[in-house]
């Protein structure tokens, strides 16, 4: 435990600098974008030249930029991430609401992608150049061009206006009543498009990284020495092969969850999804740059933390990693 | 034209090749076959595919021609797609050679730079930009390439790393070459192959990039893009379903075709070096 400590003290160390560089470009966006809390409070509420002057030095706005930093960063610390103009309410209480959704989207899509990818991987990577193999290398490829908002829309088109399988968008039946299992069973119904577009997406990276790591393995030397010990092809594939092969992916789930994130932006919209990538969407139609930023910067703290939490798997998974920091 | 054989030795790269060669031609053709504005009126509105032979594919809700606009599209989704991945990879290269070349604390702060662009994912990145300064060709082209050079400036900076301990660099020192002329005149060059080995890649991400944004209504408004097509297609999915799927598919078609000719390129460039 004492490595995956240290791993840890290191990664956050790391992090911080990396998110203090991430607050200094959100704030000199803010800075970018024109007009300030102010005239965004006047659109909204009214009032006179007076008014604007005694808000602007109330909330600080009239200091330098190197103030307004250092109080931006400060209300940061405090978790204040200020006030959405759009809803008129604290953005950390709305980006709060919305963040589970989304974690539900991006957690179950992970999921999809990463288990049928690697096992379609492992399929395709047991005979390499097999004509199974060249069959799912092209058929994957082809995956990955499809963009995410189209094939959300052929699946809306397919399975809810065509079939009437499944409902057309959203998280749950409105005004239903649902409470307990019958509650979670519609939310699961209404993301099952939802999840297959983001995942089925990403399933083609999945499966030509444990491939490629796959058709890697099999020259290796401890390979042969499996062969010589006379194991049974499937023990090979799957203990010796693929289990080498896997690592990669681990890394790639970290990644990866960067790209998730800024492709829920465009699947929630499409599927009505009230999630964080959807409040985006919103936040640029309402022009409300300070809750846009929220969401960044919530994204860049999620982003993070999976990272953190993938490494700790990875650390558990590989004994070589941070070995030598745990005897320094 | 010995390399070009060589480049379409596997069928994958063959149809790569020829769609992108499609492409090339709809894009520098558009305005030759359909002269005038693609967003023009041009018949009855949501004329289905394949029934007046003068207009092929269709109209749409206001009566446009579709296929008129699906070429003035692969003229922006190319374009838009070449120049943002070409910013990235520049942009990647420089910010790349400078970190591993000089090592110490610029390495430091601008691969932690890199990490922060890392951290935040790159679509909300482009949204925030683009809502921001307002949408026009030349922002989501630099909103594109801001998410993107990441990727190839680690794998410069790598390349890099490796490349300064030769002692054609320590010769370069001892001449008395300036550091950054080192840097950009010899080290640079040298790191390039792997670093465009990612152009394919990136380019298809950069037009997915350019889509996504205009079907949220951030592109270019007087341009046609392909991913504007398809949520102009969207409000009449029920009954016209063919608006959102045609545009679909050529992005599809694209984006296939920038992976199979850049897989074939990776290929032939990779047979070169083993056989040097």
């Amino acid at each position: 435990m004492n490595r995956a400590l240290a791993l840890i003290r290191r990664r956050l160390v790391g992090s911080v600098f990396v998110l203090l560089i991430v607050i200094i470009g959100t704030f000199l966006l803010l800075e970018a974008a024109p007009g300030d809390a102010v005239d965004a409070y006047i659109v909204s509420t009214g009032g006179d030249t007076g008014l604007i002057e005694v808000l602007r030095h109330r909330w600080g706005l009239d200091q330098s930029e190197l103030t307004r930093l250092a109080n931006y960063l400060w209300a940061l610390c405090h978790l204040d991430l200020g006030q959405s103009v759009t809803f008129s309410r604290p953005i950390r209480d709305v980006v709060l609401e919305r963040l589970p959704t989304t974690l539900i989207l991006m957690g179950s899509a992970t999921a999809l992608s990463f288990g049928l990818g690697s096992a379609l991987g492992i399929y395709a990577g047991a005979r390499p150049g097999s004509f199974r193999d060249r069959f799912l290398s092209i058929g994957s490829l082809a995956l990955y061009a499809v963009p995410g908002f189209w094939l959300g829309l052929v699946l809306i088109v397919v399975f809810a206006v065509d079939l009437r399988w499944l409902p057309i968008g959203g998280i749950e039946t409105i005004a239903s009543g649902k409470t307990g299992l019958d509650r979670a069973a519609d939310i699961a119904t209404h993301l099952v498009l939802p999840v297959s577009a983001l995942g089925f997406i990403y399933l083609a990276l999945y499966l030509r990284m444990m491939r490629a790591g796959m058709a890697e393995a099999w020259r290796q030397d401890f390979v042969l020495a499996a062969r010589a010990r006379g194991l049974s092809r499937r023990r090979i594939v799957l203990a010796h092969v693929a289990r080498n092969a896997l690592l990669p992916l681990v890394t790639m789930l970290g990644l990866q969850s960067a790209q998730m994130l800024g492709g829920s932006v465009v699947i929630e919209s499409v599927f009505a999804v009230p999630g964080l990538g959807r409040l985006a969407q919103e936040a640029v139609a309402g022009r409300d740059t300070p809750l846009l930023l929220g969401i960044i910067l919530t994204s860049a703290v999620l982003v993070i933390l999976i990272n953190l939490l993938v490494d700790l798997a990875y650390a558990l998974l590989d004994p070589r990693v941070g070995a030598s920091e745990a005897g320094a | 034209m010995n390399g070009l054989r060589r480049l379409l030795r596997t069928p994958e790269a063959v149809a790569g090749t020829m769609i992108l060669a499609v492409l090339f031609a709809m894009a520098l053709s558009a305005s030759l076959i359909f002269p005038g504005d693609p967003q023009a009126i041009a018949g009855p509105a949501l004329l289905p595919p394949f029934q007046d032979w003068s207009l092929p594919f269709g109209t749409d809700r206001l009566g446009r021609d579709v296929l008129a606009e699906l070429f003035h599209g692969a003229r922006t989704s190319l374009a838009v797609g070449l120049v943002a991945a070409g910013a990235a990879l520049v942009i990647g290269a420089v910010v790349g050679t400078l970190a591993g070349f000089a090592g110490g604390i610029v390495d430091e702060v601008l691969m932690r730079i890199t990490d922060a662009f890392q951290t935040v994912p790159g679509f909300l990145l482009a949204l925030a930009f683009v809502s921001i300064v307002g949408p026009s060709l030349g922002v989501v082209v630099a909103a594109i390439a801001l998410g993107a050079w990441t990727g190839p400036a680690r794998v410069a900076r790598a390349e890099v790393l490796s490349i300064r301990e030769r002692d054609y660099v320590a010769g370069a020192h001892v001449i008395g070459m300036h550091p950054l002329e080192i840097a950009f005149r010899e080290v640079l060059p040298n790191a390039l192959p792997p670093v465009l080995a990612l152009s394919s890649v990136i380019v298809a991400a950069a037009i997915l990039t350019e889509a996504a944004l205009s079907f949220l209504g951030l592109g270019d408004p007087n341009r046609v893009t392909w991913g504007g097509m398809i949520a102009e297609g969207r409000a009449v999915l029920r009954t016209a379903p063919f608006l959102s799927i045609i545009p679909g598919i050529a992005l599809v078609l694209t984006v296939l075709g920038v992976y199979l000719a850049g897989e074939g390129v990776v290929e032939t460039t990779a047979v070169r070096r083993s056989l040097s």
